[in-house]
């Protein structure tokens, strides 16, 4: 019976980067996974003939360039446009533009409020000294800051340095962002609500806070501290949807070796002598390896795939309690033509562009009261793209589809278990908000895919549907991610391994968790390095 | 009595295109060629790009220059005059030549319609009568005309071109194959669609008499309004031709009839393109120069690069050791390519040096601070950017 260097559990874009490395170094590898098709959370699917829907994640800045570059994954058909101009939209209908140029930024701001139009320099910058930070640990493992081992002191001094550059009052800044509410930090700022709010969505996103919470104002940085081509914040679209990017990546792996198995869920993993040595599928196939990697979240891995007993003790107690709430609901919707907003000036440049509906500051906190109450708010955040605005190749000509992302949506319901009905009634919700602000919206639907956590936890896997695959607070950032002490990939069980969102740098279409992860096996393996560093440490 | 204006004489020419173009230039951002005024962009470089990379996009090539060669002794006269055989050209057919000095140096490079049998037109991007009038002498039947101020051109560059001039209503554009020319009725006129362009990708260029010109764009924006498209500039233009690796004047090559300095022009065999030049014609422009060319091989070689890091090597200086005192060569055009996303460059080195290690010096700037790295150099065989479409027929739907 033929045994696999390495097993990796789960097709999504972590476990493709994963196997792609580990291929490129001469391994031997294969991919399971328990869906029909790959990608997990990066995926597209025509599910209604002619609109490509990117089901799950639908932008991307995150993606590390040096990986997109090394694999060759444009090679492998990936591409990946910029995409420009979201309009936010206020309660009572008043709009703010993202416009592309400074000037028309700048002009906008001080028609609201003067004093924030200068304030948004000041913020701009900070966010960029902040970004540029944590820009440059997500291609690299985090130190343990308990070991002496040479390579993490080296790793610990890097951040060191890193930090102390930013300067004595900024340390202090710095420590206290970890820590504080979105609309505290943007208190700091700015005076107008809307301007305010605009800021506060990427705040919530995929998050089981409030923009009152602590801990939200990381959960910003992690949205802007992206970029496409250099341009920090910016975001983009994959041609094709965001599956074309876990497809070139699989390509790539592809192209190395590795084998990728699909309608392949794995039922538990197999530990020999306290190794771990393979997989049993959910049909009862056993298949055998020296490693295995787990791309699935901690909490699934360590509560459903390994066994309690070949854990040390601690680990599953751990992992039950890993943060992982849900929160957050996709609706797709498949559209007979471009939806026209009130308060939108018919600019095809803004027409394009993405909707906010960001209501204001109280909006939001009110339908994060829902979500604590077990319902779904009746007036929620929404963020939305029509990436056929700019794809010509994800929906028929003239036609589109346009991308619904919801803060906030509940995993369990207080009164009982999702059912399709309840799931229409929100979807239901989210169409009745947008009409609001775009009279006819309604009469253009051609189809619709509404997904509340319950539906993303059982098609991805992602427990209760929590987007990052576990929360991005600081008790599960950095070298706390997943756990404590099991920061760098490896995990409790000997040669098993993790290279999903749920372990450092977190959750996001990035590829740096499974490049990460196959830079620590190789290391172990006493393999030559093959995964780049990123490419712009002299930024 | 109006006044006249008394800076007439200063300002630009106004493309037939021009009503459109500037209510789309939002950012005022011109620049000029031949005497017209022309857009570097209109509204972001880099999304016009993308609009060549991902959908479809318009460059005005008004102010190209354009000649009518016509005439029983045409094709001889150019043929003699291109370093490439003329004589294999079809009609309705479209090649890239360049031509050069007795001295083997490149004037300028363009492409030659043949329109007919004994009609031809030969675009390039500088004026270039005079130098057309002393290629003539010696043939008696043929007349060459100017006629870059009658007939306006517009390539339409992208994914989705092909599919907005089926839009369009020109039948069969999709069998049309690269290099190939078809017309069409057009208003009270014709259309001439050619399928070339600088960009490296699937697109066209579309011609007529230049009081059909604001006709055409609006039919063209009718049919592409659905298709994403966005008229583009010099800076998208630039970005487009170096990914594709494509050369230009200013650029990696110095006109011959405008170099001052021995030799900071360049040959054919330097710029590689040595498959323009034809040997098995009895006579061209250059050719016995160029045959000592061949032999000795060029002092000088473009390349493509490939350079570690993202900061790209504009102006860099080229050197076969890390510590940059080895110097052999230099960049002539570098960017950062957002579709292939790698750091890429056209250079000049030295070509005993070529099979060595290529190293460069980066100069960037970091709020106001000079900075500068030596980066590794791969040479780089192929055009960066070269999708399949570019070249298939009927090309893929996007
Ligand atoms: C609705 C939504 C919107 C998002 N929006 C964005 C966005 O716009 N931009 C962005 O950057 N990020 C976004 N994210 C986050 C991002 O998509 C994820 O963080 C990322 O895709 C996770 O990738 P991964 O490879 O780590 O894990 P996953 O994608 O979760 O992959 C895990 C894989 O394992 C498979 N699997 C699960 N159980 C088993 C089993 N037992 N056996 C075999 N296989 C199994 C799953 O099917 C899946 O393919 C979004 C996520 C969601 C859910």
């Amino acid at each position: 019976m033929k045994t696999y260097d390495a097993i990796i559990m789960g097709a999504g874009h972590n476990g493709l980067t994963n196997a792609a490395y580990l291929a490129k170094a001469g391994l031997d590898v294969l991919v399971v996974e328990k869906n029909a098709y790959i990608g997990g959370a990066a995926v597209s699917r025509e599910l209604h003939t002619g609109f490509t829907y990117s089901n799950c994640s639908y932008v991307c800045s995150m993606m590390r360039q040096a990986i997109h570059r090394d694999l060759n994954l444009t090679r492998h058909g990936l591409v990946l446009v910029p995409y420009l101009g979201t309009v936010s939209f206020s309660d009572d209908g008043g709009t703010l533009v993202s416009y592309h140029t400074a000037e028309a930024e700048y002009n906008q701001l001080r028609a609201r409020s003067p004093h924030d139009a200068d304030a948004m320099f000041r913020f701009q910058t900070d966010l960029a000294r902040y970004a540029q930070l944590i820009r440059k640990t997500l291609l690299r493992t985090p130190p343990d800051p308990t070991s002496f081992k040479p390579r993490d002191i080296m790793e610990l001094l890097f951040l060191a340095k890193e930090f102390w550059a930013l300067g004595e009052q900024e340390i202090y800044e710095y420590v206290r962002f970890f820590t504080m509410s979105a609309a505290e930090f943007l208190d700091d700022y700015f005076e107008d609500d809307l301007i305010k709010a605009t800021m506060a969505g990427a705040g919530i996103i995929g998050t089981a806070l409030g923009v009152y919470s602590p801990g939200s104002a990381y959960i910003l940085l992690h949205h802007v501290m992206g970029d496409v081509d250099g341009n920090i914040g910016a975001w983009g679209l994959a041609r094709g949807g965001m599956g074309a990017i876990s497809n070139a990546i699989a390509g790539a792996a592809r192209e190395f070796g590795a084998e990728i198995r699909t309608n392949a869920g794995v039922d538990k993993m197999l530990v020999r002598d306290g190794k771990a040595a393979g997989v049993v599928l959910e049909n009862g196939e056993e298949i055998y390896s020296r490693i295995v990697v787990s791309n699935l979240d901690a909490k699934r891995t360590f509560t459903k795939i390994v066994d309690r007993k070949d854990l040390p003790p601690g680990i599953y107690e751990k992992a039950s309690n890993f943060k992982i709430r849900g929160s957050s609901g996709k609706v797709n919707i498949a559209l007979s033509g471009l939806p026209k907003f009130n308060n939108v000036p018919d600019n095809r440049y803004i027409n394009r562009g993405g909707q906010a509906f960001v209501g204001s500051l109280e909006t939001m906190e009110r339908a994060y009261d829902c979500w604590k109450r077990g319902r779904w708010s009746e007036d929620p955040f929404i963020e939305c793209v029509i990436p056929s605005a700019w794809d010509p190749t994800v929906a028929p000509p003239g036609q589109h589809w346009m991308s619904c992302f919801v803060q906030y949506c509940p995993p369990q319901l207080a009164d009982g278990p999702w059912t399709a009905k309840k799931r229409n009634q929100f979807g239901q919700t989210i169409v009745n908000k947008i009409e609001r602000y775009s009279p006819g919206f309604k009469d253009l639907i051609v189809h619709m895919e509404v997904r509340t956590p319950h539906e993303i936890e059982a098609e991805v896997g992602l427990t209760e549907g929590n987007i990052f695959q576990g929360e991005l607070t600081i008790d599960q950032l950095l070298f706390n991610r997943p756990f404590p002490g099991y920061a760098q990939y490896r995990m409790p069980v000997k040669n098993m391994y993790m290279c999903g969102s749920s372990t450092h740098p977190g959750g996001g279409v990035s590829s740096a968790c499974g490049a990460n992860a196959a830079r620590e096996i190789l290391y172990d393996l006493k393999r030559p390095n093959v995964v780049p560093q990123d490419d712009f440490y002299d930024e | 009595m109006t006044k006249s204006d008394p800076f007439a004489g200063e300002r630009l020419k106004h493309s037939p295109f021009h009503p459109r173009q500037a209510a789309l230039n939002l950012r005022n951002a011109w620049s000029s060629w031949n005497g017209t005024q022309f857009a570097d962009y209109y509204y972001d470089a880099e999304y016009e790009y993308f609009c060549i990379r991902n959908s479809c996009a318009t460059y005005d090539i008004c102010p190209m220059q354009k000649y009518e060669i016509s005439g029983t002794d045409a094709e001889a006269m150019l043929d003699r005059m291109v370093t490439r055989d003329v004589t294999k050209l079809k009609e309705n057919r479209v090649t890239y030549v360049c031509w050069c000095t007795d001295a083997g140096r490149m004037v300028d490079d363009g492409t030659i319609f043949k329109l007919g049998p004994d009609r031809f037109m030969l675009t390039c991007g500088s004026p270039s009568l005079a130098w057309l009038r002393k290629c003539t002498y010696g043939y008696k039947h043929l007349t060459v005309t100017d006629i870059s101020d009658t007939l306006a051109g517009l390539s339409f560059q992208g994914p989705t071109t092909c599919e907005v001039l089926k839009k369009m209503g020109l039948m069969d554009i999709e069998t049309l194959k690269p290099f190939g020319i078809m017309h069409f009725p057009f208003g009270s006129g014709s259309l001439m669609v050619s399928r070339t362009g600088f960009t490296g990708d699937l697109g066209y260029e579309l011609w007529v008499q230049t009081d059909l010109a604001l006709a055409l764009w609006d039919a063209l924006y009718d049919a592409g309004e659905d298709y994403g498209i966005q008229p583009y500039g010099e800076a998208a233009t630039n970005m487009a031709r170096l990914e594709a690796g494509f050369i230009m004047p200013g650029m990696e090559f110095n006109e011959a009839l405008k170099t001052v300095h021995f030799h900071h022009d360049q040959t054919p065999f330097e710029l590689g393109l040595d498959w323009l030049v034809d040997f098995k014609k009895a006579r061209f422009n250059g050719r016995s120069a160029l045959l000592i060319e061949r032999e000795r091989g060029p002092e000088y070689t473009l390349i493509k690069l490939d350079i570690e890091g993202n900061k790209p090597a504009e102006g860099s200086y080229l050197y076969r050791n890390k510590r940059c005192t080895k110097q052999i060569g230099y960049v002539t055009s570098a960017m950062w390519s957002p579709v292939v996303k790698a750091n890429i460059a056209l250079a000049m080195v030295k070509t005993k040096h070529l099979g060595e290690n290529i190293w460069a010096e980066i100069y960037y700037e970091k709020e106001l601070r000079q900075n500068s790295k030596v980066a590794k150099c791969t040479l780089q065989k192929k055009p960066f950017w070269a999708p399949p479409r570019a070249r298939a027929t009927p090309p893929q739907p996007f």
